[in-house]
């Protein structure tokens, strides 16, 4: 039928409850849950049965619902994540057990894990790790790591320790968004949209390079039922161009007649519901003319290639360079040098939540609602591309199920505006994992060459660094990349004789754009593997030679940027000494008593500043004292799942005197936040913390100001009321007796903070950054010498954040970081038009991620709030050179590209044998 | 337009006469094949057809019905030369996927990855197909044809798959290579059946998946494998590999493909020689 109406009533028990709905022939179980019966915890991430977000019980045995025909479970009880939390004990107590263990961070996959647990747990009560892993390994999770996973599940067995709701900073709390995320209730960019909504569907090129043409569009519609309107490039009113950095906004919202990329979109389809879940974008009338793509940098800088963009000669974008003395004569005069040249692909973010938003007109508004980690940067974009003063743009950021830079470009926000705008009707879309991996941003790949040399006495003399960069089609943050590579080639050590270039080559690619590092994790690659090198031609302790090489304060960095205190990597370092001889002794004992296989240990240091690079990038909190005592935070740094909803009400609640339970949070929403500025670069801590910070501390200035009490006086916040206990007793405040602003506050503060930096002359020389972090981490790895795979057994990963704010959130992080570099080392590469899915796309599942010990260092840094640093990219940068350094220390095999090919390892270890 | 849920074999038969009709069972890669729309297709689901789920025996066979899930499976007691089968199972996709997928619809599907050939092939297993013009059985590797193509006619449904009732001197091993612990296709797989006694090998069904387009059996080497001890079975030659012809592609090239068959097959009869209950 072409209306598709259905004919068959399905019958069956959600959540203990009977339910009767009436679904399409064929129709996914997963989506008659969502959109039929209002089950929003079941998440699709995939539909392909890959991730396992939207795993859901079918007659008590756990089922991917995306693969499930709903008429199949006819008669039968479906439980859901967030329905087992409310009506199964062993359930709402496994979530209780995630919150504890901080086993949810962005929370997207929590639903399908509690599910996946709860099937096991039924049957085990007790359950080992090797079970967890075997019970849990069909639901994949992007951000924890997997090891806080584990945890939760097997504490069931064994009870544990509830951490706190409430503490100073320092305390391992609770996340304060925490129960939502764990008891499935958290909405995601998917979940928002209000019943009835227009559905939007992007047309894209399936060429990296093609000039097309739009076919009668009125007509096609008329012939289409259903369908509503056709938007291309003449119906954006305003700019047709968005990008993030001023001087490279680039990328159209459709292309104007030439496609740059495979993905990029020409068209977008907006219809009723049903029209659109049957809608082939294979009909749309669009005639395709592929032209000759340069897909690669040797192709694109060729002579004669097309250029992707008048005024970027060469397909050049752009590049940076930091240079210091004099790193010929450096590495002329070194007893050894090691050099190489190292290769990287496609990096693809794999959060579980693709894009997902609605848009809808309010009055003169445009409401978006969207995933996203810069809200503030959505919104002055979007007014850019329609034509309206940023006022009239409300951007309203959801939950966000998974980032890692990806979410900080737009992606849904400009169709959806376009298409609320053009039918008056509320409209929604959401990325199918496909699409969400064609048209998004990825990691630069990276061609890096490399020559460091060290004297006899083991100290570095000399490097020379340059690296090319696959930018793709757009800008993006391109030009963050191409400047940050040659400011952290170094690594965090003494170099004093340095140069390093970078470019960043345009070609027919996806985007490349922000990612969990921005070139950093590439650069560590080659600059970490290379310094095992020199160790081992200098006979050198490999964990020893960078100790003596490690930077230090008063020390110079590579940009002549000179820090007093807070140069923690030494420490980091000097950490990982007892498990380094620990793991030497445990696998050279290993090897001698085993054939077949070979154990490793690896060592890897990485530094990253924190904030923009020399350049301003303020953030501003705001808080408020309503008449009946409510205390409201307007915390704009977005949560991706990191916890920075945790970190900055932490701060502020203790800068208040007050505690975190009585802080009320309004989120990112722009028309009730100011800016704190966007999620990455790791600056949330260190900037929204120190915003935070001030305006808690000036909250309570003007709170004992008014009860006249002493500055240490006890804040107690009642109902109406502020009591002050100092020395001379209490002093109460009658907070109704105070007059209301116009946002309802009887008292309100904000707290703005910038970090300090200079500018960088034409050598790169200056102080890109007020702070650094650093981390140095050890892996032990065990390669088959007859497959060449190799497994991760363990990993010890020191980090100095300075001061950790909540330490259970730093090793949160520390361990996804390691997991996604592992996931980095061993298998992840992005093929345009090959691995556009996740299961020929690989990332980690939790039975790759072994034991992670994390160790916190705290050299407190002069300018974070309470002198911490940030911490989310620098978990990942050491991880993936470890992991090689081990392999090279198992098997001898020196890699110089990832993901790692076991195929090379499998020749080298031959030729070691046959040689 | 509808969804089919026949109540028995003859509606079944009939219902397959539908126009545009799909078979579903579990369904695990007939929705990942038709991508993300509705297509509002009608769908024939054998998962609930009367007699087409659950392992019996008798004549000598052990039969599995065609819509028996990996769950089924691994749950079941059968004898050991099941152990490779039943390891293949467990490395079908997820515990999710192995919930709801079924040994016949692997087999239908043809993928030349698929978990379950390598070791039905192992055991001999035949298909029992059936249709209006009544029942016939092929041996699998004349079921299976190349990728995606198997010998299943208009009007025929895969109902069981047959196994000739193995001793219980037979030990059955599997392992399957991929990039990562779990949810992932195969790069390389390969399962043994080995009949020992008295320490020796007195038969050996050897076979490899994902290096050709329909898994296959290691004549050569199961006949070099007569006779030979227990703990010193030969070793795998380029020989005992000649029928297989692997790709390259995003998972693995060719030539580390036909290194790893050659990994595996030696360490699956290493397994199948020592008792076969071990996992890789």
């Amino acid at each position: 039928m072409a209306d598709g109406a259905p004919v068959d009533l399905v019958q069956f028990t959600l959540n203990g409850h009977s339910v009767s709905i009436s679904p399409a022939v064929g129709e996914r179980l997963s989506a008659s849950l969502r959109d039929r019966l209002g089950a929003l915890d079941v998440k699709v991430g995939c539909n392909a049965g890959d991730c396992g977000s939207c795993t859901v019980m079918v007659a008590g045995s756990p089922r991917c619902a995306c693969l499930t025909p709903t008429h199949q479970v006819a008669g039968l009880a479906v439980e859901t994540g967030a329905g087992m939390v409310s009506h199964d004990p062993l359930t709402h107590r496994l979530a209780q057990s995630f919150q504890d263990h901080h086993a949810a961070q962005c929370g997207i996959c929590t639903p399908g894990m509690l599910v996946a647990a709860t099937a096991l747990l039924r049957h085990v009560a007790a359950p080992t790790e090797v079970q967890v892993q075997d019970a849990l390994g069909g639901v994949l999770c992007r951000c924890t790591g997997y090891r806080r996973i584990i945890d939760a599940v097997v504490a069931m067995g064994q009870g544990w320790q509830a951490p706190p709701d409430d503490g100073p900073v320092g305390t391992s709390t609770r996340r304060v968004d925490g129960w939502a995320k764990v008891s499935g209730q958290e909405h995601f960019g998917d979940d928002v949209a209000p019943d009835g909504a227009l559905v939007v569907r992007v047309i894209r090129s399936p060429h990296p390079h093609a000039s097309f043409t739009i076919g009668d569009r009125a007509a096609w519609l008329a012939a289409n039922t259903g369908l509503v309107a056709v938007l291309t490039e003449a119906d954006v009113p305003g700019l047709n161009r968005f990008g993030v950095i001023p001087g490279f906004i680039d990328q159209p919202v459709f292309a104007e007649s030439v496609a740059l990329f495979r993905g990029d979109p020409v068209a977008a389809v907006v219809g009723q519901a049903a029209a659109m879940a049957r809608f082939d974008p294979a009909g749309f009338p669009v005639t395709w003319h592929p032209l000759p793509a340069v897909q690669s940098v040797a192709d694109a800088m060729a002579s004669g290639a097309p250029l992707l963009h008048s005024g970027r000669a060469g397909n050049v974008m752009g590049g940076g360079i930091v240079a210091c003395g004099d790193a010929g004569a450096a590495l002329a005069r070194a007893d050894v040098v090691a050099t190489g040249r190292f290769t990287t692909g496609f990096v693809e973010h794999a959060y579980i939540e693709p894009e997902a938003g609605f848009a809808r007109v309010v009055g003169d508004t445009v409401e978006i609602h969207a995933c996203t980690q810069a809200p503030v940067m959505d919104r002055d974009s979007m007014a850019a591309i329609l034509a309206l003063p940023p006022e009239k743009v409300r951007i309203v950021p959801t939950a966000v199920g998974g980032g890692f830079g990806s979410k900080l470009d737009l992606s849904v926000q400009p169709f959806l505006a376009l298409a609320a705008i053009r039918t008056g009707q509320a409209v929604r879309m959401a990325y199918g994992r496909g699409e969400s991996m064609q048209a998004t941003t990825k990691r630069h790949p990276s061609e890096i060459s490399v020559s460091i040399g060290a004297t006899r006495d083991g100290k570095l003399c000399g490097m020379v660094l340059d690296g090319i960069f696959n930018t793709g089609a757009y800008a993006s943050w391109g030009p963050t990349v191409a400047t940050r590579v040659p400011i952290h080639g170094s690594g965090p050590y003494r170099i004093a004789d340095y140069r390093a270039t970078s470019r960043a080559i345009h070609t027919h690619s996806p985007p490349a754009g922000a990612f969990r590092g921005f070139g950093v994790p590439q650069t560590a690659i080659a600059q970490e593997s290379l310094f095992d090198e020199l160790a081992a031609q200098l006979g050198l302790d490999p964990l020893e030679f960078r100790i003596a090489n490690a930077l230090d304060n008063g020390e110079p960095t590579v940009c002549g940027q000179v820090f007093d205190v807070g140069v923690g990597i030494r420490a980091c370092l000097v950490a990982l000494r007892p498990a380094w001889a620990e793991a030497l002794v445990d696998v050279a004992a290993f090897n001698a008593g085993t054939t077949g296989v070979r154990r490793g240990v690896g060592v890897a240091s990485g530094w990253y500043g924190c904030g923009n690079t020399s350049l301003a990038n303020p953030s501003t909190i705001k808080c408020g004292l309503r008449a009946d005592g409510t205390l409201v935070l307007h915390q704009g740094a977005v949560d991706i799942g990191q916890g920075s909803n945790t970190v900055i009400t932490q701060i502020f609640a203790e800068a208040l005197g007050v505690p975190m339970a009585q802080v009320t949070r309004v989120g990112g929403d722009t028309s009730q936040t100011p800016d704190a500025g966007k999620t990455s670069a790791s600056r949330q801590t260190l900037v929204s913390g120190n915003a935070a910070l001030a305006a808690g501390k000036a909250l309570r200035a003007d709170l004992l100001r008014l009860c006249n009490a002493a500055e240490d006086a006890v804040l107690q916040l009642g109902t109406g009321e502020i009591i002050a206990t100092d020395d001379a007793g209490p002093h109460r405040l009658d907070l109704s007796r105070l007059p209301t602003d116009a946002e309802g506050y009887v008292l309100s503060a904000s707290g703005s903070y910038d970090p300090p930096t200079r500018p960088l002359d034409a050598n790169g020389q200056g102080a890109p950054y007020a702070q650094f972090g650093y981390a140095a981490q050890m892996a032990v790895v065990e390669v088959d010498l007859a497959t060449g795979q190799t497994r991760a057994l363990r990993f010890v990963a020191a980090h100095d954040v300075g001061r950790a704010i909540n330490p259970a959130l730093v090793e949160g992080q520390v361990q996804g970081g390691i997991a996604m570099g592992l996931g980095m080392a061993l298998m992840e590469e992005y093929l345009p038009g090959r691995t556009e899915n996740l299961h020929d796309y690989l990332i980690p599942t939790i039975g790759d991620v072994p034991p992670i010990d994390t160790i916190i260092i705290e050299e407190p840094d002069a300018h974070g709030p309470h002198g911490a640093k940030g911490l989310g990219e620098h978990a990942l940068i050491p991880t993936a050179p470890a992991i090689l350094n081990a392999v090279r220390h198992a098997t001898g095999f020196a890699a110089r590209s990832v993901p790692l090919d076991p195929s090379l390892v499998l020749q080298a270890t031959r030729k070691a044998v046959d040689g | 337009m509808s969804y089919l849920t026949p109540k028995s074999l003859q509606e079944a038969l009939a219902a397959l006469g539908t126009a545009g009709v799909s078979v579903v069972a579990g369904g695990t890669d007939w929705f990942p094949a038709r991508g993300d729309r509705i297509t509002d297709q009608p769908v024939l689901d054998i998962s609930a057809l009367p007699g087409f789920r659950g392992i019996s025996q008798g004549q000598g066979l052990i039969r599995i019905g065609a819509a028996t899930t990996w769950s089924d499976l691994i749950a079941a007691d059968l004898p050991p030369a099941f152990d490779g089968l039943k390891a293949a199972a467990r490395d079908v996709g997820s515990v999710q996927i192995q919930n709801a997928a079924t040994i016949a619809g692997n087999l239908c599907n043809a993928s030349p990855a698929a978990d379950g050939v390598p070791p039905l092939l192992t055991l001999d297993a035949q298909a029992e197909l059936v249709s209006a013009k009544g029942r016939r059985i092929l041996p699998l590797d004349q079921f299976i044809l190349g990728p995606r193509r198997t010998a299943l006619q208009p009007g025929e449904l895969l109902a069981a798959v047959l196994v000739p009732m193995p001793q219980p001197w037979e030990r059955g091993a599997f392992l399957k290579a991929g990039a990562r612990r779990y949810l992932v296709i195969s790069i390389a797989s390969a399962a043994a059946v080995l009949g020992v006694d008295k320490g020796g090998v007195i038969w050996a069904r050897v076979s490899v998946g994902s290096c050709s387009a329909v898994a296959q059996r290691l004549f050569a080497l199961e006949q070099s494998l007569i006779g030979c001890p227990t703990d010193d079975l030969p070793v795998v030659t380029a020989d005992h590999l000649a029928a297989l012809a692997p790709i390259s592609d995003v998972r693995a090239s060719a030539e580390y493909r036909l290194d790893m068959a050659g990994v595996l097959v030696s360490r699956v009869l290493a397994m199948a020689a020592q008792g076969g209950r071990q996992h890789g």
